[in-house]
């Protein structure tokens, strides 16, 4: 099989010279779900903003080939185009900016780039109006400008939203859970979960194992000072959530 | 010695001067407006062009900027006129009372004036300063200025659109004066504009102002209004000069109590443009909207000077503005909220921001809050900076290409200004041309 997304001897830094991925390794084939756990500070959020090209994250060294192309040599807009989506920990608000013409603008620029047909207004709003009834975000709110005013469930649920319309290949949860309550946790899960399929992948982020009882993983890694450092199944998660992860970082240091 | 610095005359001082000597006989009006012209000459000659040393002018140096007067404008021929009746493509498709003002003459063969609504005049300056129309008093008498370009204008009007509207009279549709230059030499304009409005009246007002690419020429324009008690005024300008022009605006408006008055400026194009706009919100109850949208690019020059003077208790006013500045242009706020004693109860909010999209844009920002009653609400405020690049990255990795993030998020900074003017098909018609702006920048 294809890999979906290898990483090999991954070296990166912050702009200005701090390193914080140190020779990672990782292989996620299609339909896989991969959890990243790891403590504070280990460059679990780096991981997911350099796999997205955010400015300011250099790969220094190794690479990233994603659907057969190396991402270093692509801009973020052609990564997502290739389908990669990163669900951001903190959502951004855009004053100004329609919910429904941002998921408009982003799902066609996706399908031009790609040579495929433009959605047209209705069949975007017939769309988007489908997801948000399974996601519990009204019309109300999808005509309000991006995020602004939204409680942290709403941003995350919009952030599903936008996954679940863009479809993409490999999906990067950055602590999907981090400010849900039980509610909005079942209900984001269930939107991640209806995305699972033999060709579509994730890459969950997370310090704490509850998000894991509802998106549950194929394989659990370690992730500490830069590099995983521990392999294992779904029970690595528990193993975890009881013993901590000084062990680990020992080995890593 | 400073004092005799003062006395030279630069050369487009002297050929002002020798040019209001050679036509002042043959501009319209009686004695008594001769008479105003020449106040008003003499008042520009004893200060001269402003220059840095002038506060409100402090950041565009006219003495420095205008090196030529050129002669005045001459009256457009027939294919000219033809040709201006295609004028502000923008708002072609809007229903409108059209107006046109080509080469600072007011062209009523090609206007629509048939069929005016009951209670509304609309004449050509000239022709009311010919005829002594009683309307022409209001000139130079709604807001006190003793400001230079303003005083040649006063000196210089030629023509313009003298508009009024009696107690309770309403506009069914907008007017739009179309202000067209169509030499492509260098000329200059001087109109002036009067809008009466009586009590209860009710008027949506659009201003639009262009002319030749490559072409040199000047324009100053001003408008007076007096917003009777009661009385609603939305007002738009569009300033879409060519390429080299100067462009000089005074706005004069006095405001009785109770009524609405909403003006917004949206600024694209001309070398030189300078907005003045100078408010007495003279009654009670008056609800104020003063805002403005500038798009600046290549090494255009924009400078707005606001004062808006709250006199009465109770009133509310707003001013709102966004300027977007490109490549080395440069662009200028000075807005100053005078607030009398007699004023209590104000409620005043002043925001400007400017948003610089090269490392060489330039914006000065100068808000300014002067306060003698004791009760009142008043603040200001204003930011310059750059997009968001943290934004930006969150819409591109949502495969929105840079361009486009770029784009979407300066339409939206301007959108604020934008979609809170009243008039639905304006609001879309200054959407797209900022879009415009925004695919030619590329």
């Amino acid at each position: 099989m294809t890999p979906l997304l290898e990483i090999r001897d991954l070296h990166a830094e912050i702009a200005g010279g701090r390193k914080i991925i140190n020779g990672m390794n990782l292989t996620i084939n299609p339909g896989e779900v991969h959890a990243i756990m790891g403590p504070n500070g280990a460059g679990k959020s780096t991981l997911s903003y350099v796999l997205s090209g955010k400015p300011g994250y250099e790969i220094t060294g190794g690479e990233v080939i994603f659907r057969g192309v190396n991402l270093q040599e692509l801009s973020p807009d052609e990564r997502a185009a290739q389908g990669l989506f990163l669900c951001f920990q903190y959502p951004l608000e855009i004053p100004g900016v329609s919910n429904m013409a941002f998921l408009h603008t982003a799902a066609n620029s996706q399908r031009k780039k790609r040579g495929e047909p433009e959605l047209t207004s209705p069949e975007l709003v017939r769309k988007v109006r489908e997801l948000g009834k399974q996601l519990g975000i009204d019309t109300d709110m999808l005509k309000r400008p991006v995020n602004v005013g939204f409680s942290g469930g709403e941003k995350k649920r919009n952030e599903t939203l936008q996954m679940m319309l863009l479809e993409p290949y490999l999906s990067i949860l950055d602590e999907a859970d981090s400010g849900l309550d039980i509610d909005a946790l079942k209900v984001v899960s269930n939107g991640v979960n209806a995305m699972r399929s033999p060709e579509r992948s994730m890459l969950v982020i997370t310090h704490y194992q509850r998000l894991l009882d509802y998106i549950v993983p194929d394989v659990v890694h370690v992730f500490a000072a830069g590099r995983i450092v521990h392999t294992g199944g779904k029970e690595l998660a528990l193993e975890l959530e009881a013993t901590g992860y000084a062990q680990y970082q020992n080995e890593a240091a | 010695m400073a004092a005799d610095v003062r006395l030279m005359k630069t050369a487009a001082e002297l050929a002002l001067a020798d040019a209001f000597a050679a036509v002042k006989s043959t501009l319209p009006g009686d004695a008594a407006v001769a008479a105003q012209r020449t106040a008003a000459f003499e008042t520009f000659a004893s200060v001269g062009l402003p220059h840095r040393r002038v506060e409100s002018w402090r950041y565009t140096d006219l003495r420095a900027l205008l090196r030529e007067a050129p002669p005045l404008a001459s009256a457009a021929g027939p294919e000219a006129l033809a040709r201006s009746l295609a004028a502000c493509p923008m708002l072609a498709g809007m229903e409108a009372r059209r107006i046109y003002v080509v080469n600072g003459a007011f062209v009523s063969d090609i206007s629509d004036l048939a069929n005016l609504e009951p209670g509304v005049s609309i004449s050509s300056l000239a022709t009311a300063l010919g005829a002594a129309d009683p309307l022409v008093a209001h000139l130079g008498q709604t807001v006190a200025s003793s400001d230079a370009a303003l005083a040649l204008n006063t000196a210089f009007m030629g023509d313009g659109v003298v508009i009024a509207l009696a107690e309770g009279a309403t506009l069914s549709r907008p007017l739009h004066l179309v202000f067209v230059t169509t030499e492509a030499t260098a000329t200059a304009a001087y109109t002036r504009s009067l809008l009466v409005m009586g009590k209860g009246a009710s008027a949506q007002v659009i201003e639009s102002h262009e002319g030749p690419a490559g072409a040199a020429y000047q324009v100053n324009t001003a408008l007076e209004v007096v917003v009777g008690e009661g009385a609603s005024l939305e007002r738009v300008k569009i300033t879409a000069e060519g390429n080299d022009a100067l462009h000089i605006s005074t706005l004069l408006a006095r405001v009785a109590d109770g009524a609405k008055l909403a003006n917004a400026n949206f600024t694209l194009g001309g070398a030189i443009i300078r907005n003045q706009l100078l408010v007495q919100l003279a009654g009670e109850g008056i609800d104020a909207s003063l805002s403005g949208v500038s798009l600046l690019a290549g090494k255009q020059h924009s400078d707005t000077l606001l004062a808006v003077e709250h006199i009465a208790p109770n009133c509310q006013s707003r001013e709102q503005f966004r300027t977007v500045v490109d490549d080395t242009a440069r662009d200028i706020f000075q807005g100053r909220i005078s607030v009398r004693q007699s004023a209590q109860k104000t409620d005043a909010r002043m925001m400007s921001r400017a948003l610089l999209l090269s490392d060489t844009a330039e914006s000065d920002n100068k808000p300014e809050l002067e306060i003698f009653a004791d009760d009142v609400q008043c603040g200001h405020g204003c930011t310059t900076g750059s997009l968001d690049q943290q934004l930006k990255f969150y819409m591109m990795s949502r495969g929105i290409p840079e361009k486009e993030a770029e784009a979407l998020l300066i339409q939206a900074f301007v959108g604020e200004v934008i979609d809170a003017i009243g008039h639905e098909g304006v609001r879309a018609a200054l959407t797209d041309a900022t879009r415009n702006w925004l695919i030619e920048r590329k």
